[in-house]
C-alpha cells in the first residue's frame, strides 16, 4: 500500500482555495499536510488527508478536478542535514524528485517528508535499501 | 423515411420549373406590396418581369439584416398586418432584433419543412420528441413544435434550460428524440453522468441539433456519450426558422427545402454567385412565404452547395455544415480566421473537452488570442510540468493546423458558460 495524495486543479482566482478548503471542512476532513504549486494562471493543491477516497468524492462533487496518486512519505530526524541525507540517497540512485514538501510531526522529534519521484517504486526501494524509515499510509494519515 | 416524397425527390427539371414559377409570383407580389422592395428594385432599374430564368436572380438586389432593421418592426410585411398570425424576432445580439411575420399559410409551411427535417432524424407518429429549444420569440422552440405536431408525434415542450426537468422527462417519459442546441446536448450528457443516470436505460435514438455552429468532432462526442444519431438542422428567423435545411442519415450535408427556399452561394468579397462546390456566403430567397418574403437574404453563413445525388433518394441540394460566418470572421494580425478553425484544431488534441472560449485582445498594438480550455480529468496532473506540457501541446497543434500562435489557458471544468441558446465562443476585447 502506498500513501495516497489528493491533488486538485485551482484556477488563479480569488476565493478558490477557500472554496476547496470549505468543501473539506464541511465534510469534516482534517488535513495532515499540504503544498501548493503555483504558476501565473493556475495552481495545483496537493493534500495528504486521513480519508483520501472521501476527500476525492466530496471535491469531485463540488466540481473540482481531482486526482489521486501515490507518494512516498519518510520520517527524517528533525536536525540539520536530515533532508540532505534523504536526497543524497535518491541522487546516488539516479532518481529524480518531481516535487516534495515537509512537515514536522506533533511530537517534534521527526519531520515527515512527502516525495514524488518519477518512479514511486524505484524511489521507495532505494530509500528502504539505505535504511530510511518509509512510512505506511496508516501511519501518515494518523500523524 | 421521407416525409414528402413527391417534393423531396422531385425530378430536378421539374423542381426548377416550380422554383421559377414561385419566384416570379413572389417578385410580383413584393414589388406591389412592399415599398422597400419596390424602392430597391427601382433604384437599380429592375422589374419583376425581368427575371425570366432562375439564373436571372443574380440581377436582383440583396437584402441584409440592416435593411430589415430599417423596416423595423413591420416594414417588410407583404400582407396587411391583420393577416399576420404570429411574429418572431431574431436574438438581437448584434443590434435591434429583426422581426419575422407569418400568415397562417406560412405557419403551415413552416410545420411542413420541420416535419421533413424531423422525419430525416427518424421521427414518426409514435415518437416522443423532447424539445429543448427555447419557446418564445426565438423560432427554435415553436418551429420544432409545429413540425412535431404535423407528424403527429408526441412533443414535450420542455424549452431551453431546466436541466433537471430535462433529465427527469428523458427517463420518465422515455423520450426518443432530443432537439436542442448541440452545446446544450453536450451539457446534458455531462448532467446525465453527474446524476448517475444509466445512459443505456434511456430511449433516445436521435438528436436534431442546430441553431449554432458545431463540428463533426462534437457530433462524435454527443453520439458516443448519448448513444444516438446526431443530425444537423439549419434555419434562420429571417427566412422562416429551423427547417430551412436538415441532414439526413447519410450525414453528408444538409438538404435544403429548395422548393420553398432558393439557395445561392456568393463570394463574400465580390458578391458574385459562385459555381456549385465552391465555398462562400449562403444567400436565400423565399419562394412560398406570404407574410414576409425575403429576396436574396444574405445569411452571413459560410457553406458550399452540393448537387450530386444523395444516397437517401432526395434530390434536394445539400449544403455543407456551416463553417463560419462572414461577420464573425476574426482578423488576427491581418489574417482571416474563423473561430470554427480554432475549435477544430483544439478538439483534435486528445483529452480536450469541447468547452472553450476564445478571447482576443490587443495589449501592445498587437493582436493576441487566448484560448481558454477546461481542464478535464484526462488533462489534469499533479505535476506542473505535465500541465505546462498540455498547454504547449495544444498551442503547438493550433499553430500547426491554422498557422496562428495562441496562448492557451487552462481553466477549471464547468466554468466556461454553457449555452442554452447560442454559445458565445468568442470575446473580442480589442478596441479598434
Amino acid at each position: 500500500m502506498e500513501v495516497k495524495q489528493i491533488s486538485l486543479f485551482l484556477e488563479n482566482k480569488k476565493g478558490r482555495l477557500w472554496e476547496a478548503m470549505d468543501v473539506l471542512a464541511k465534510a469534516k476532513i482534517n488535513i495532515r499536510a499540504l503544498s501548493i504549486a503555483d504558476t501565473s494562471d493556475f495552481g495545483i493543491l496537493r493534500l495528504i488527508v486521513p480519508d483520501p477516497e472521501k476527500a476525492k468524492k466530496v471535491l469531485t462533487k463540488s466540481n473540482f478536478t481531482v486526482r489521486e496518486n501515490d507518494v512516498i512519505a519518510v520520517g527524517v530526524s528533525d536536525k540539520p542535514g536530515g533532508l540532505a541525507g534523504i536526497l543524497k540517497i535518491l541522487t546516488d540512485a539516479d532518481i529524480n524528485v518531481e516535487y516534495m514538501y515537509a512537515f514536522v510531526e506533533k511530537s517534534g522529534q521527526k519531520a515527515v517528508v512527502v516525495l514524488r519521484t518519477d518512479s514511486i517504486s524505484h524511489g521507495k526501494k532505494a530509500l528502504k535499501k539505505a535504511g530510511v524509515a518509509v512510512l505506511s499510509p496508516n501511519k501518515v494519515y494518523t500523524l | 423515411m421521407i416525409w414528402d416524397k413527391e417534393a423531396e425527390c422531385m425530378r430536378i427539371e421539374e423542381r426548377e420549373k416550380l422554383q421559377l414559377e414561385r419566384l416570379k409570383a413572389t417578385l410580383k407580389r413584393v414589388y406591389k406590396n412592399v415599398p422597400y422592395y419596390k424602392k430597391r428594385f427601382d433604384e437599380i432599374k429592375v422589374k419583376p418581369g425581368d427575371v425570366k430564368s432562375l439564373k436571372d436572380i443574380k440581377n436582383l438586389p440583396f437584402t441584409t439584416k440592416t435593411d430589415l432593421r430599417e423596416g423595423y418592426p413591420f416594414g417588410l410585411f407583404a400582407v396587411p398586418r391583420k393577416e399576420i398570425v404570429e411574429v418572431h424576432t431574431s436574438s438581437g445580439t448584434t443590434g435591434k432584433p429583426t422581426v419575422s411575420g407569418y400568415t397562417r399559410k406560412d405557419i403551415e409551411i413552416w410545420g411542413e419543412v420541420v416535419a421533413r427535417a424531423l422525419t430525416m432524424c427518424g421521427a414518426t407518429k409514435v415518437d416522443i420528441i423532447q424539445n429543448g429549444y427555447g419557446y418564445g420569440l426565438f423560432t427554435g422552440g415553436l418551429g420544432v413544435h409545429y413540425g412535431a405536431q404535423r407528424i403527429g408525434a408526441t412533443v414535450v415542450p420542455v424549452s431551453a434550460g431546466q436541466t433537471k426537468r430535462h433529465l427527469d422527462i428523458m427517463q420518465d417519459f422515455g423520450s426518443t428524440i432530443l432537439t436542442c442546441t448541440p452545446s446544450y446536448a453536450l451539457y446534458l450528457t455531462e448532467a446525465v453522468v453527474e446524476a448517475g443516470i444509466n445512459i443505456k436505460k434511456l430511449k433516445l435514438k436521435a438528436g436534431c441539433f442546430g441553431a449554432e455552429m458545431w463540428t463533426d468532432r462534437m457530433r462524435d462526442e454527443i453520439e458516443k456519450r448519448f448513444h444516438l444519431i446526431a443530425l444537423n438542422i439549419y434555419g434562420l428567423t429571417e427566412i422562416i426558422g429551423p427547417g430551412v435545411a436538415q441532414e439526413c442519415e447519410q450525414k453528408n450535408g444538409l438538404h435544403i427545402c429548395e422548393d420553398h427556399f432558393y439557395p445561392e452561394v456568393v463570394s463574400p468579397e465580390t458578391l458574385e454567385p459562385l459555381p456549385e462546390g465552391e465555398k462562400g456566403e449562403l444567400v436565400l430567397t423565399t419562394l412560398t412565404r406570404d407574410g414576409m418574403p425575403m429576396i436574396r437574404f444574405r445569411t452571413r453563413d459560410i457553406t458550399t452547395l452540393r448537387k450530386e445525388r444523395c444516397k437517401c433518394g432526395r434530390t434536394l441540394v445539400r449544403m455543407d455544415r456551416i463553417t463560419g460566418r462572414t461577420d464573425d470572421m476574426l482578423k488576427i494580425r491581418g489574417v482571416l480566421i474563423f473561430p470554427s478553425q480554432i475549435e477544430k484544431a483544439l478538439l483534435e488534441v486528445k483529452g480536450v473537452e469541447p468547452h472553450y472560449q476564445i478571447i482576443v485582445t490587443r495589449p501592445h498594438h498587437l493582436d493576441e488570442v487566448e484560448v481558454q480550455v477546461e481542464t478535464s480529468k484526462k488533462l489534469f496532473s499533479d505535476e506542473v510540468r505535465h500541465l505546462e506540457e498540455v498547454k504547449k501541446r495544444i498551442e503547438k497543434h493550433i499553430e500547426n493546423s491554422i498557422g496562428l500562435r495562441v496562448k492557451v489557458t487552462l481553466v477549471e471544468p464547468k466554468t466556461l458558460p454553457r449555452s442554452e441558446g447560442k454559445a458565445k465562443r468568442v470575446i473580442d476585447k480589442r478596441q479598434l
